[in-house]
């Protein structure tokens, strides 16, 4: 891509167009943004990534903020706004829209398709964020005993995300990782 | 669901048979950016949960099945579920600017604390004590999304919904493990799961 002398610019285009890609959510989107701020712009590196990612997940509000981190790293303050506008932006537009043409044929069966096409596909997504980030962080077997406990507590039990992520913080500061 | 609300202001009389667009409590502009910004800051790992009880059970906008049908549209539109939410809800009351005023509260505050956070992770990010605790957080993060991944799984298993099985896999090998571009997974997979589940409900009907 040329527009690399403008690292906005590349940030909005690239977070724009991935708005409208992102099905599922953000999580879903995961695989593509590690795509494209690892392999192609070479803005981070893995385990940069996985930082990121982890700080999202600590800091409060919806899971979409990792690109705010993302756009911060490439351009300072005024690329967290734009990488954040740029990946909500499009899709509340459409979202706008379509809300406005479904409230008036409310009887329609086709939410209920497209729905029941889109989940598995964005549960595929899911699964491969979960692998691309495992792989990124790469930290050998005990990592991956944290990781499986987190998931078989989040999984079987109603506790709050908040305390497995400070679990795990707590783990690593003393050194177990 | 009708338990005494002590929060709702005292013009609210509940009145079922109103058109959705019509409900009994309606938000103002400011009202709607600090209940959003409100949601939006409880909520760490996800707003959604948040956003159902300010909405339904909290500030009583939305029924239960009202907010049930708006996530479901949020949810098959793409981009991220809860802003498209928060739009499609602040413009049901106040129009474009109802839009607005709920994407700005749920967006604006956590991305004020998301770009502090990422501006000491860039002076500070190389302490080792930190690296640490990030890469703990980090394995803890991966655990918590794969436990949503197993528990979005369970209804395809439990209805035997082979296909839509064998879809996911092939998505989730197709991005995770082959690494291919995302928008040319979804231009294959879209309309291929598309046809797939509307041939077989026609099926199913006939």
């Amino acid at each position: 891509m040329n527009s690399d002398g403008n690292p906005i610019s590349t940030l909005v285009w690239t977070f724009g167009l991935m708005s409208l890609f992102a099905v599922g959510g953000a999580n879903s989107a995961i695989p593509e943004m590690h795509r494209i701020a690892v392999d192609v712009h070479h803005w981070m590196n893995d385990k940069q990534f996985a930082d990121i990612f982890a700080i999202s997940q600590l800091s409060p509000g919806p899971n979409v903020l990792i690109v705010t981190l993302i756009g911060y790293s490439v351009a300072g303050v005024a690329g967290a706004l734009a990488a954040t506008l740029a990946m909500c932006g499009p899709t509340a537009v459409l979202a706008y829209y379509v809300s406005r043409i479904l409230q008036r044929s409310s009887q329609s069966r086709w939410p209920a398709i497209i729905q029941a096409a889109l989940v598995p596909l964005s549960i595929g997504l899911m699964g491969a964020s979960g692998l691309i980030l495992a792989l990124s962080s790469d930290l050998g077997w005990v990592a991956g005993l944290i990781t499986a406990a987190a998931a078989v507590l989040a999984f079987a039990t109603r506790l709050n995300p908040v305390w497995i992520l400070l679990a795990g913080g707590a783990l690593g500061f003393a050194g177990v990782i | 669901m009708k338990s005494p609300a002590s929060e709702s202001p005292p013009a609210a009389v509940p009145a079922p048979d109103l058109p959705a667009s019509h409900p009994p409590n309606q938000p103002g502009l400011l009202e709607l950016f600090v209940a959003f910004a409100k949601m939006s800051l409880a909520g760490f790992g996800g707003v959604l949960v948040w956003a159902r009880r300010g909405i339904v059970d909290q500030h009583r906008w939305m029924t239960a099945e009202e907010f049930n049908e708006t996530f479901a549209l949020c949810h098959f539109l793409p981009g991220p579920n809860i802003v498209n939410l928060s739009v499609v809800f602040g413009s049901r009351f106040r129009g474009v600017a109802g839009g607005i005023a709920a994407f700005a509260g749920l967006v604006g505050p956590p991305m004020v604390i998301a770009t502090i956070l990422a501006a000491l992770y860039a002076r500070y990010g190389e302490i080792d004590a930190l690296r640490r605790i990030l890469a703990g957080v980090s394995c803890a993060a991966v655990g918590l999304l794969m436990a949503v991944v197993f528990k979005m799984m369970m209804p395809l298993i439990k209805k035997r919904d082979l296909v839509g099985l064998v879809i996911l896999l092939a998505v989730f090998i197709a991005i995770g493990l082959l690494r291919l571009p995302l928008q040319t997974v979804l231009l294959v997979a879209v309309p291929l799961s598309l046809g797939i589940t509307y041939f077989l409900r026609q099926r199913v009907a006939a």
